[in-house]
């Protein structure tokens, strides 16, 4: 289907008129809050201020004043990044107009449109986003949970302190010693993160540590780019990575934290560290606000990322349940720019156009081995669909590796300045 | 003229064949061509030296008019010093027609209209000068592969606001500010250039996955939009 662009300029004025309540002079100017400063949140609190040259009234609340991003962690574990090249601050964002509150948001209430804050602060809104990533789900290892056990088994996957802990537990692992992974269940944040962590912790250990093992216990049958992920294993790493799917075990396991064990089809193993990544959810302010549903994660309209539960709420990256998008960093970064148009649409009465969305994932497996999987997607009334996708190709030689890596390095480079100013 | 031989491809053609590049031509084919018309003035290879016309050993690449010890007419030393240099597009427009492209030359030769012929003789030739394999920087060995594209398409005024709401998608990997780290920069390029590197993209003759998927959404009134939108950002 083609679609003639002032066709879609004229709806977008007819829905704005229809839908908005027109800004009248003299009143305040309308209110975005967003809740959570990631790809998403950061993304979208910038494009919104950017794009709206001062007509709209943006806060940005997010707990942490220096943020660590999720992506590109894994190459710190594997020593190819240093910590501090995944952190960033809020100044840029602040300079393009957006107010910063560095608080936890705490409560939601919809009738009253305010947002609570820890501190005690209220916040009202005409429009709230909230971008707050992943939660874990209780018991969803058997032994586990992230309040009591997270500095023994760390999960690492909000990055920050646990992934430091994470990459001083390898360096102090014993040699010879066994580093078993606890894999997610679908759905989760970064589909192939769990598997170039793996390559990563495969590569720092060969260098010191050469006879150590990886155990990978996985409940999934099928996982992200795992015959590329095979391949490189197989290759870097011939021997030392072992992954048990369901088939033997792997999704059944339970783990006991105080004696660093881990129980596999009833029969008990001694690990020397141990990576939990949980089953998850919607961050928890989703579910406070009431905008998720049974499965945990919170329901949205394809076509702007709007709960189906509240018109005036919408939900961004990791924590929505949108379709076939993956739930990662580039994916949140693409529905920000879709929903912080659709609110300035809304707001102002700006144009509304298309949605159009897209993602690609890089992982690295080596030094100079690179590779990746992408989609590009569009609305259909059920869901965000995948229009057209590639990935690497098992077998690739080695320039075109090195150059999936290198430009991995400059999408890394891009999207924090997209993010972050 | 000049780029007659790159209007010959068709995007249907081309669409039906992924690769970076085409192949110039049949150079054994391009062998017989230069026995019948060119070695009665012309040597090339092991032991060329100028006759009648100057040796054609390492053409490609060469500034025209600069072999040692060959007296050229004055045109051919001017337009050299002027910057003309011996590749696949200027070699293919002198052969066709010398005259057209150096007025005053003095190779006494009447062209050659056939493009696929020129284009036997230029891969003939070329396996005589500095291949890339040893010299990164020397002449390409196949074509450029850029789309055929209809004037009228080049001929699209973009709009930049629309540009600017589209070039959200393009900015999660280029960077606004034009830096390069990893993925280059298309700001300020010339709105020709974006369009057809663009619909080169779009019609899968440039290999790279994740652009090739960007361009294939893109109508033509979206890729001028962008076009005209990063030419002026700054």
């Amino acid at each position: 289907m083609t679609l003639n662009r002032r066709h879609f300029i004229g709806t977008g004025f007819a829905a704005a008129s229809l839908l908005s309540v027109p800004m009248v002079w003299g009143q305040a100017k309308p209110r975005v809050v967003v809740i959570g400063g990631g790809a998403g949140g950061a993304t979208a609190a910038r494009y919104l201020a950017k794009d709206s040259a001062g007509g709209l009234d943006v806060t940005l609340i997010e707990a942490n004043p220096i943020y660590t991003t999720c992506f590109f962690s894994n190459l710190y574990l594997g020593g190819f990044r240093e910590f501090e090249s995944l952190q960033h601050g809020y100044d840029g964002i602040a300079a393009g107009g957006v107010t910063i509150i560095n608080d936890m948001a705490t409560g939601v209430d919809r009738a009253a449109k305010t947002v609570t804050l820890a501190g005690g602060q209220t916040v009202p809104y005409d429009r709230l986003i909230l971008s707050p990533g992943i939660d874990f789900r209780d018991g969803a290892v058997p032994g586990w949970s992230a309040d009591a056990h997270a500095e023994i088994m760390p999960h690492a996957y909000k990055a920050g302190p646990q992934t430091q802990l994470l990459k001083s537990m390898i360096e102090s692992m014993p040699q010879g010693g066994t580093f078993a992974m606890i894999a997610p269940p679908n759905p989760y944040r970064c589909p192939p993160g769990p598997y170039e962590r793996i390559s990563m912790v495969a590569h720092a250990l060969k260098q010191n540590n050469p006879t150590a093992k990886i155990l990978v216990l996985d409940p999934k049958e099928n996982f992200s780019k795992k015959a590329l992920f095979e391949e490189g294993w197989a290759k870097h790493y011939d021997g030392m990575v072992e992954w048990v799917g369901p088939e033997f075990g792997g999704g059944a396991v339970e783990v006991r934290p105080d004696t660093m064990e881990i129980v596999v089809d009833g029969e008990i193993q001694k690990v020397d560290v141990c990576n939990v990544i949980p089953g998850q959810m919607a961050g928890k302010i989703a579910a406070i606000a009431g905008v998720t549903d049974d499965s945990g994660w919170a329901p949205v309209h394809p076509d702007s990322m709007k709960t189906k539960a509240d018109d005036n709420i919408y939900v961004l990256g990791d924590s929505s349940a949108q379709g076939d998008m993956p739930k990662s960093g580039y994916s949140a970064n693409s529905q920000a720019k879709v929903a912080s148009m659709t609110i300035r649409g809304e707001l102002l009465g700006s144009n509304v156009f298309p949605a159009k969305y897209s993602n690609t994932c890089w992982s690295l497996i080596a030094p100079d081995d690179g590779v990746k999987v992408g989609a590009s997607y569009e609305p259909t009334p059920e869901k965000i669909a995948s229009v057209e996708s590639f990935i690497s190709a098992t077998g690739e030689d080695a320039a075109l590796r090195k150059a999936t890596y290198e430009e991995s390095i400059g999408w890394y480079s891009g999207i924090t300045a997209d993010m972050f100013g | 003229m000049i780029r007659q031989i790159f209007l010959a491809l068709t995007l249907a053609a081309a669409t039906a064949l992924p690769v970076a590049a085409e192949r110039i031509g049949d150079a054994a084919r391009g062998a017989t061509l230069f026995d019948r018309q060119c070695k009665a003035c012309h040597q090339i290879g092991d032991g060329a030296t100028n006759r009648v016309g100057p040796t054609l050993s390492n053409i490609f690449g060469r500034k025209a008019g600069t072999v040692a010890g060959f007296k050229y007419s004055k045109s051919i030393t001017r337009m050299g010093a002027d910057g003309l240099t011996w590749t696949l597009q200027t070699l293919d427009a002198y052969i066709e027609n010398p005259k057209a492209l150096v007025s005053g030359t003095r190779m006494n030769y009447r062209g050659m209209a056939d493009a696929s012929a020129r284009a036997d003789l230029m891969a003939f030739l070329r396996d005589y000068s500095d291949q890339p394999a040893n010299i990164p920087e020397s002449e390409p060995t196949a074509r450029k592969s850029e789309p055929t594209l209809d004037p009228a398409i080049l001929a699209i005024q973009g709009d930049p606001e629309y540009g600017a709401y589209l070039s959200s998608e393009c900015s999660t990997c280029h960077r606004r500010d034009g830096a390069d780290e990893g993925i280059p920069a298309i700001t300020q390029w010339p709105p020709e250039d974006f369009v057809v590197a663009m619909h080169a993209y779009k019609s899968k003759l440039r290999p790279h996955p994740v652009m090739q998927m960007m361009a294939s959404r893109l109508s033509n009134d979206e890729i001028a939009a962008l076009a005209a939108y990063f030419a002026t950002l700054e």
